[in-house]
C-alpha cells in the first residue's frame, strides 16, 4: 500500500513535468504543424545557463527568471532563423531541421559547459513528508514543481482563451491565410508561439533538473521521448490532451519502475506509443478528425 | 434572416455600422495577369464607385476569380495599376486589407474550425481593437476593456445576420448558409469601406439568395462592394455596375440592362454550346444549323 501511494504520488509528480512539456510541443504543433524535437536541448540549454548563474552565487530564483527569458529569447529567434524558411512546406524537412537543431545545440551546450555531469540543487527540500512513521514520495519541492506547472497551464489557458492575442494564435493556428485576410499578424502570433512554448520546455528543464539533481548536455533527451508520448497521447492538438496525457503516462511509467523493472521504463513508454498509434490515431482528445501523420 | 431586409439599428455608438456615407472608389486599370506563358488576365479595367455594387461576371474560366484576387493581394497583376482611396496600391499584400478598410469572403465558408461563431466573428474585428500587443497579452486592464468592446461588436454583428444565437456553438455543427451568415457577419464586423463577396450565393436556396439580394442592397449604402456571383438573377438584381470578362478579356461592362442586351455577352454565355453542338453534329454527319436554338 505504502509502495502504491509513493509509487502514484511520483508518477503525478513526473507526469505534471512531462505535461509541462508535451504542452510545449502540443503548442507549436497547433501554430506550425511542426514537433519541435529541439525543445529537449533548448530546454537543456537554459537550464545550463541558469545552473551556471547559480553556481556563480545567484539565487536560484534569479537562474530559474533567467532561463525562462532566455527560452523566451531562443524560441522566437529559433522560430524566426531557422524555421520560418520551412515553414509552409513539406513535413520532412521541418522534421530534418528540428532534428539538426538538436545535435547542433547538444554540442552548444557541450562546448560551452563540458560534457559531465554536474549537481543541480533544489530549490526547496527533497526530504519527504512524514505520514505516520512513513516517508511519503512528497516534499516541499515536488509541491513547488506541481505549483509551477499548474500556474503555467493555468496561464496558458487564460491566454488562449480570454485575451485577444490569444484569439490570434488559436485563429493564425486554424487558418493562416484566412487569419491573414483579416488582418491578424501570423508571422508575429507564429513566433510568439514559438517564444512561450521554449518557456514552458525551460521551465520543464528547470524543473527535471532539479527532480534528477545532476544534470548533463544530454540530461533532456528522454523527457523529449516521454513528452512527445504524451503529446500523440493527448491527440497533439489539445492543450488539455498535453496534460492528461502526461498525467497518464508519468503514471504508467511510474507503475512499470516500481512493479515490474526500472531499465523497463522507455521501453514502456514506447509501448504505450504504439498502441496509442495502432488503437486511436487520433489520441484522447483530440479535437480535429483529419490529423495530418 | 428574416431581418435582413429591415434598416439597421443605428440608435446607439456601439453599433458596429455608424451612418455614414461611404466615399472611397476602387480603379483597377489596365490589369493583366500572366501565369508563366499564360494570359489569365489581358487589360481589364473596373471602378467599383462609393456605395456601389459592382457584378463581376463571366463564364467558367473567365478570370473572375483572378481579378478578384488581384484586388485583394493575393494574385499579383503584371500589368496595370489598383487605385483605392485615390492612392495607388503597390505591393498589396493580404494583411493589409483590413487596415485599408477592405474585407473579404472567400468561395464556400473559410471559418476558423476550432473556434465558437462569436470568437470567429471577433478575429475579423481584430483591427479595432485598441490594446498593444504586450498589454495585450499580460492582460492588462485597457485590454480587457478591449475584450469586452471586441465582443459587443462581434455579438452586434452577429444579431444583424440573425445569427447571434448560434454565438457559442462551433461552426462545424452548423448548417451551411447559417455559417456563410456567420462568414458575413466576420466581414461586416471590421465595418469595412469595400466588401469584397466571392460566390455569396453558392450552397443557398432561392429564398436565402433573394435574402441575400436584399441584404447586399442594404449594405451598398454603407459601403462599396465587388460581387463576383454567377447566379445571374441575383447579380441583375442587385447590381449598380457590371462588368463581364471572358477568357480573361473584358467583352462588356455597363448597367444591369446593358449588360444583358449586349450581343458579345449572350454569346460569350451561349456561343461555346452551340459550337460545341456544331462540332459534335459536324462529326456525325449531321447538318449542325438544325440543331441552333
Amino acid at each position: 500500500m505504502q509502495q502504491f501511494v509513493n509509487l502514484t504520488l511520483g508518477g503525478v509528480i513526473i507526469g505534471a513535468v512531462y505535461a509541462a512539456f508535451a504542452l510545449a510541443l502540443v503548442l507549436i504543433w497547433r501554430s506550425t504543424r511542426i514537433v519541435n524535437f529541439a525543445q529537449g536541448a533548448m530546454a537543456a540549454l537554459t537550464t545550463f545557463i541558469a545552473l551556471s548563474l547559480i553556481e556563480g552565487g545567484q539565487s536560484y530564483w534569479v537562474g530559474l527568471a533567467v532561463a525562462l527569458v532566455a527560452g523566451l529569447v531562443i524560441g522566437a529567434v529559433v522560430e524566426r532563423v531557422v524555421i520560418r524558411p520551412v515553414e509552409g512546406g513539406p513535413e520532412l524537412n521541418a522534421v530534418i531541421v528540428t532534428l539538426g537543431l538538436f545535435i547542433a545545440i547538444q554540442a552548444l551546450i557541450s562546448v560551452l559547459f563540458g560534457v559531465n555531469q554536474r549537481a543541480f540543487v533544489a530549490p526547496f527540500s527533497t526530504i519527504g513528508f512524514r505520514a505516520g512513521d512513513f516517508t511519503l514520495a512528497l516534499s516541499p519541492n515536488t509541491l513547488f514543481t506541481l505549483g509551477a506547472v499548474l500556474l503555467v497551464m493555468v496561464g496558458l489557458i487564460a491566454l488562449f482563451r480570454f485575451t485577444r492575442v490569444g484569439l490570434a494564435m488559436r485563429a493564425s493556428a486554424f487558418g493562416q491565410e484566412v487569419a491573414r485576410l483579416l488582418g491578424v499578424r501570423v508571422g508575429r502570433m507564429l513566433t510568439l508561439g514559438w517564444a512561450l512554448a521554449a518557456v514552458v520546455g525551460s521551465l520543464a528543464g528547470m524543473l527535471i533538473a532539479a527532480e534528477v539533481t545532476f544534470v548533463a548536455p544530454t540530461f533532456m533527451d528522454s523527457l523529449i521521448v516521454f513528452g512527445f508520448v504524451a503529446a500523440v497521447l493527448g491527440g497533439l492538438d489539445s492543450p488539455i490532451g498535453a496534460v492528461v496525457g502526461g498525467l497518464l503516462l508519468g503514471l504508467a511509467l511510474s507503475y512499470v519502475r516500481g512493479y515490474i523493472d526500472d531499465t523497463l521504463v522507455g521501453l514502456a513508454a514506447l509501448v504505450i506509443l504504439v498502441v496509442v498509434l495502432l488503437v486511436r490515431p487520433g489520441g484522447l482528445f483530440s479535437t480535429t478528425q483529419t490529423r495530418r501523420a | 434572416m428574416g431581418t435582413l431586409a429591415q434598416p439597421p439599428d443605428t440608435t446607439g455608438s456601439s453599433t458596429p455600422y455608424e451612418d455614414r456615407s461611404p466615399t472611397a472608389r476602387l480603379e483597377m486599370t489596365g490589369i493583366s495577369v500572366a501565369f508563366g506563358g499564360i494570359k489569365a488576365l489581358t487589360d481589364v479595367s473596373l471602378t467599383v464607385e462609393p456605395g456601389q455594387v459592382h457584378g463581376l461576371i463571366g463564364p467558367n474560366g473567365a478570370g473572375k476569380t483572378t481579378m478578384f484576387n488581384v484586388a485583394c493581394g493575393l494574385v499579383r497583376n503584371t500589368e496595370g495599376r489598383i487605385t483605392w482611396r485615390g492612392e495607388e496600391l503597390r505591393r498589396l499584400r493580404p494583411a493589409q486589407l483590413s487596415k485599408l478598410g477592405i474585407a473579404r469572403t472567400l468561395q464556400g465558408v473559410g471559418l476558423f474550425p476550432g473556434l465558437t461563431v462569436l470568437e470567429n466573428v471577433m478575429v475579423g474585428a481584430h483591427k479595432h481593437a485598441r490594446a498593444g500587443f504586450f498589454s495585450a497579452l499580460f492582460a492588462i486592464p485597457t485590454s480587457d476593456k478591449d475584450d469586452a468592446r471586441l465582443r459587443e461588436r462581434a455579438m452586434t454583428s452577429l444579431a444583424e445576420l440573425d445569427a447571434d444565437g448560434y454565438a457559442a456553438r462551433y461552426p462545424g455543427s452548423l448548417p451551411y448558409p447559417v455559417q456563410k451568415r456567420v462568414a458575413l457577419a466576420r466581414a461586416l464586423v471590421a465595418e469595412p469601406e469595400l466588401l469584397l463577396l466571392d460566390e455569396p450565393a453558392s450552397g443557398l436556396s432561392e429564398e436565402e439568395m433573394r435574402e441575400l439580394g436584399d441584404l447586399i442592397s442594404h449594405l451598398s449604402g454603407r459601403m462599396s462592394v465587388l460581387l463576383v456571383e454567377h447566379h445571374m438573377d441575383l447579380v441583375m438584381r442587385v447590381c449598380d455596375q457590371i462588368t463581364v470578362l471572358d477568357s480573361g478579356k473584358q467583352i462588356a461592362a455597363g448597367t444591369p440592362a446593358e449588360v444583358q442586351n449586349d450581343p458579345a455577352v449572350t454569346e460569350a454565355y451561349l456561343g461555346d454550346a452551340v459550337d460545341d453542338t456544331t462540332d459534335v453534329s459536324e462529326l456525325a454527319g449531321i447538318d449542325g444549323g438544325t440543331q441552333r436554338g
